[in-house]
């Protein structure tokens, strides 16, 4: 029991802390421009696949290094060239470009790669066992995800926190204007952010490729609940982004190890049903069969009872 | 008034007449999706376009209305119950409306993002629980039925393909009209000075969310008819139709045929389904063109095809549209060809085999002169495209001012 429990904490830490990367930069993105960016997580597909395609030829580190950069590049040209177009039409039309934009990354990914799996490897310098526990191998590899997403946490609330440009960033935020009547550009720290964001994602993608399988479906697994972590967490907070990230993935991987389920519920309530009664389905329910819709009745509860999420600001 | 009911009578003549027409077993099938999309498209414009709120969860009723649909018709098959399959998009109907009761009740507080991500949510539940329910959806392979049981209808038993067309039409026509008329109503009326200032209308009295909430049930109401006609027409349905790919691809056709007004979401319904059925013969990858031209629309026709057309209002009335023909037809010769030349080099990037026809020119993937030709078309193309934009910028002008205004 215990064994299962660490593992499944271990497991959830890992995605967790890949699903706060994903989730910094959208919370960033929304914080600034005030749109969620549904094409954030095929940022993230794309990490992947220019990573994939670089660590082909020069092998896994360089792909770690450029795919993100690339991908940060075109996410600041997207900016630059459609989304500050579309800005003027309002926030469903940038909500709506953002979805189309999703909808064509995915179609490009299917046209430059292929609509099938790609066998994107992890590095062999980190293929060995971490530690052994209870007989079960930890793989380096997933320590270095993790290793990576908290030095990114606390890199990125370093930056943002204590340094000039962050305290630029800020103060963009929350006062464009005045911010530049001080001679700051805008209009290009928005880009920046943008760009940074994207590359994040796209970072997130490179590390999460070889484990979490590298395949044109992967934005859309990861997209609808980064968008869920953001709205738990409150958006545009960045501290609630990474509770409700850490949340979610252990929430998931609590209930996929658990054996639990309704018909334990009924026997400890002395209750019992035939196998042929209509509501079958619902009386053999078992958590490891609704983890998937866990986050989502989460987003559901939490923005009926409080729609600015757990560490959000009061609506304006 | 005469003009409104001759444009309803040429629609309902339209409805008729096309399958005598286009007769073939492709073209009925086409125009059958195209009744469902129209429906389905439409009643997402009152969600989006008349009450400004954004649904990526529409789906949801179009595919719980479907899924009764074809329960209700294997109780049909069955006796459980009697009556005609002719009624099936209405049980559709009422099962949206009551999903659209039930959901709104909650989720109609906020418009906005708030009712986005209420929407998303909403919809990746159903649609993730639908894999789990098997009892009711038939996991992945669906759930199927039999429309050709139950009382026959004046003795049509809805054998063919062409009177199950009939069948749609006549209810896409009654959608169609009631989805008008209420537009026309005070609540339709509120529902759109909802989406424009929410604020200004309750301070005249009315709450914002009932408005909303309105609006959201007769929206739910109609998709679950569209859902309805699609059972009827397929005889069976699956998950996919209430996941939140449905959901955008109703997003997808209002936005191309234009938001806020009432013809635009049928302009996208019809060249959606036409790109979707005909399209996908020649090429894989028209979902690429699809995406590609969706993009483009909402960065460069905000208000779809329908505002496209709208815009020529001012220059129809001042009868200066003719003046605009060559100016058009100046820039839009080099940008089709400039459009032609890239799907060109799309399709021979994509090839596997050494020649292919396209629009009359052989092609060879593998040569370089074939490759040349494309870049020197597409470029040269470009660029008589980008230098004829002054001409219709000065074109358009002149078309949309007063004659006073030239002095300026």
């Amino acid at each position: 029991m215990l064994e299962v429990f660490i593992f499944a904490t271990l497991n959830g830490l890992v995605t967790g802390l890949l699903l706060f990367m994903l989730a910094s930069g959208l919370t960033l993105i929304f914080s600034m421009m005030g749109v969620l960016n549904f094409a954030h997580a095929s940022f993230y597909m794309l990490g992947a696949y220019v990573a994939y395609s670089i660590s082909v030829h020069l092998g896994f580190w360089t792909g770690l290094i450029l795919a993100p950069l690339l991908v940060g590049m075109l996410g600041a040209l997207v900016e630059r060239y459609a989304l500050r177009r579309v800005h003027q039409a309002g926030h469903v039309a940038e909500l709506v470009f953002t979805f189309g934009l999703a909808f064509l990354i995915e179609e490009a990914v299917q046209f430059f790669w292929g609509p099938d799996t790609k066998n994107y490897q992890s590095p062999d310098l980190l293929d060995f066992p971490l530690f052994t526990l209870f007989g079960q191998e930890f793989s380096a590899y997933r320590g270095f995800m993790i290793a990576i997403s908290v030095a990114i946490f606390v890199g990125l609330y370093y930056v943002l926190t204590r340094s000039r440009v962050g305290l630029i960033i800020q103060a963009a935020i929350t006062h464009p204007h005045t911010v530049a009547n001080l001679g700051h550009n805008v209009p290009l720290i928005f880009m920046g952010v943008f760009g940074v964001g994207t590359a994040l994602a796209g970072l997130a993608g490179v590390i999460a490729g070889p484990v979490l399988t590298t395949f044109p479906g992967m934005a859309l697994v990861l997209g609808s609940i980064v968008f869920v972590i953001v709205v738990i967490g409150g958006l545009g907070s960045l501290e609630g982004a990474f509770i409700a990230s850490l949340m979610i993935g252990l929430l998931q991987s609590y209930a996929i190890a658990s054996d639990l389920g309704v018909p334990d519920l009924l026997s400890w309530l002395g209750l019992e049903f035939a196998r042929d009664h209509p509501l079958n389905d619902l009386w053999t329910l078992t958590l490891p069969q609704i983890a998937p819709i866990l986050p989502f009745l989460l987003l559901v509860l939490v923005l009926i009872f409080r729609p600015t999420g757990l560490m959000g600001n009061r609506e304006q | 008034m005469i003009q409104r009911v001759a444009i309803w009578l040429s629609y309902l003549g339209a409805l008729l007449l096309l399958p005598l027409f286009f007769d073939s077993v492709l073209a009925i099938s086409i125009f059958n999706q195209m009744a469902i999309a129209i429906v389905f498209a439409l009643s997402y414009n009152m969600l989006l376009g008349q009450g400004g709120m954004l649904s990526f969860g529409h789906a949801v009723y179009f595919g719980l209305g479907g899924f009764l649909a074809v329960h209700a018709l294997v109780m049909i098959e069955f006796e459980t119950v009697y009556f005609s399959v002719v009624l099936i998009p209405l049980v559709g109907g009422l099962i949206g409306l009551l999903a659209a009761v039930f959901i709104g009740s909650f989720s109609t507080h906020k418009a906005g993002t708030v009712f986005a991500m209420i929407s998303l949510g909403i919809g990746e539940l159903i649609a993730a629980s639908s894999l789990i329910f098997v009892g009711f959806f038939g996991g992945e392979a669906g759930v199927s039925g039999d429309r050709t049981y139950g009382p026959p209808f004046f003795g049509i038993e809805f054998l063919r393909d062409v009177e199950v067309y009939y069948l749609a039409a006549f209810w896409v026509f009654l959608a169609t009209l009631f989805m008008y008329l209420f537009t026309q109503t005070p609540a339709g009326r509120m529902a759109n000075a909802v989406r424009d200032n929410p604020e200004r209308a309750e301070f005249i009295g009315y709450s914002a969310r009932r408005v909303r909430y309105i609006s959201f049930c007769a929206a739910g109401f109609f998709a679950g008819v569209a859902g309805g006609l699609f059972a009827l027409n397929y005889e069976f349905i699956t998950e996919e139709n209430l996941n939140a790919a449905t959901s955008g691809r109703v997003l997808l056709m209002a936005y191309i045929g234009g938001l806020g007004y009432f013809i635009g979401p049928i302009i996208g319904a019809v060249i959606l389904t036409l790109m979707n059925s005909l399209l996908s013969n020649f090429t894989d990858l028209w979902m690429l063109y699809l995406g590609i031209l969706f993009v483009l629309t909402v960065l460069f026709l905000p208000r779809g095809f329908a505002g496209f057309i709208m815009m020529h209002q001012v220059a129809w009335i001042r009868g200066k549209l003719t003046t605009l023909a060559i100016p058009y037809l100046l820039t839009g010769i080099p940008a089709g060809v400039f459009a032609a030349a890239v799907i060109a080099m799309v399709e021979m990037s994509h090839s596997e085999s050494d020649a292919f026809n396209f629009l009359g020119l052989s092609l060879d993937p593998g040569g370089a002169l074939s490759w040349l030709l494309m870049l020197v078309l597409a470029s040269a193309s470009l660029f008589a495209t980008r230098s004829s934009l002054p001409q219709l910028r000065a074109a358009w002008e002149g078309a949309n001012s007063l004659p006073g205004d030239e002095t300026e």
